[in-house]
């Protein structure tokens, strides 16, 4: 029989790196895909801490088919331009209700006619607003026959 | 002396290293999901219709009126009642299991998804707040009502169907939808308590 004898003493082999790309690259990927960009800066009050609670909440599908408008006191900076009253705000600047139909027009040329009904607006608004400047919002939205809203909220934990 | 390597450091526990990095932020990143309470705007009565239309008149007993003042304060039927009871009340509205006189009248009707004759109830809820409601107070007398037509609508699949609500085929949901519509009217609103 033959016997193969192991050296005692063998350097360890270097483990080779060539898969540490590979790694480095899944989570990049990782990240690229569960990142999720503000695309507008925020110019009002509204953190997701700030949005009513509620359970019989759903998820917003089609997130390319939802326009926003947001609703909140002016953050600090605009306050001296702004006031401290709730305002709208819409894409990327303050707005008037006024605009909210221009807005809905303008976000549905962008989209493909047979598109057009499936379009929902989401109300990120402050919880303390008062109704007066939502049910103006909600109006300017019938108006422009914007009829499918969804008035954004977080998951409530505690009981009522 | 003899000359030493310097010996190379093990990286066989890099993978090992990367995939807890990997875990951990698979546990700890939350998606950024929108969610909300979705609802649809009644159509804008164009001018002509707004000249024809009286207000429809819909039977006191068919009414379920909610108000909201500006200290957000919930009258429900006339009486002064906090959010957490709105909702037994208003499946109890919207059910009238004992065909009371004073809740909502019932209709029969043929619903073919649920391929029988069933009685349903006409029961409208009228929501009406103040321009001095806060929103959250708003949300959660929404989320109240939504949650009584969700919970009726639960149990009617189960009794049909045998299934969740969820687990439904679209008919099937269709016909229980038909059944239990949900009827919420919100009025004009009114500017009673001021700024």
């Amino acid at each position: 029989m033959a016997v193969i004898k192991k050296k005692k003493k063998r350097a360890a082999p270097g483990i080779s790196t060539a898969s540490l790309p590979d790694i480095v690259f899944m989570l990049l990927f990782f990240f690229m895909v569960a990142t999720t960009m503000r695309e507008v800066e925020l110019k009002v009050q509204v953190p997701a801490s700030s949005l009513p609670e509620a359970t019989e909440i759903k998820k917003l599908e089609k997130k390319s088919l939802v326009s926003y408008i947001y609703v909140g006191k002016p953050k600090p900076a605009f306050q001296a331009m702004y006031g401290s009253e709730p305002r709208i705000q819409i894409n990327a600047s303050f707005a008037d209700v006024n605009d909210i139909r221009e807005y809905i027009i303008a976000e549905r040329e962008e989209r493909d006619e047979d598109e057009i009904p499936y379009m929902t607006t989401s109300l990120k608004v402050h919880e303390d607003t008062k109704m007066g400047i939502v049910t103006d919002i909600k109006q300017e939205l019938r108006k422009a026959s914007a009829l499918k809203i969804n008035y954004s909220a977080r998951e409530r934990e505690s009981e009522l | 002396m003899p000359r030493r390597e310097t010996p190379e450091i093990n990286g066989g526990s890099m993978a090992d290293i990367a995939f807890l990095l990997l875990i951990f932020f698979l546990v700890t990143t939350t998606m950024n999901v929108d969610t909300g309470i979705a609802r649809k705007l009644p159509p804008m009565p164009d001018e002509e219709q707004l000249e024809k239309q009286e207000d429809v008149k819909i039977k006191e007993r068919n009414l379920f009126v909610v108000l909201i003042n500006k200290n957000d304060q919930l009258l429900v039927e006339g009486e002064l009642m906090p959010v957490r009871d709105l909702k037994d009340e208003a499946i109890e509205f919207i059910l009238n299991e004992n065909n009371k006189k004073d809740l909502p009248l019932k209709e029969e009707e043929y619903i073919p998804e649920l391929g029988k004759t069933v009685m349903v109830p006409q029961g409208v809820i009228s929501l009406q707040n103040d321009r001095g409601t806060s929103y959250g107070k708003y949300i959660a007398v929404q989320n109240e009502i939504v949650a009584a037509y969700n919970e009726i609508r639960e149990d009617v699949a189960y009794e049909y169907f045998g299934k969740s609500f969820e687990d439904l085929t679209e008919e099937q949901e269709m016909g229980i939808r038909k059944l239990y519509t949900q009827r919420i009217s919100e009025a004009e609103p009114k500017n009673i308590g001021g700024k």
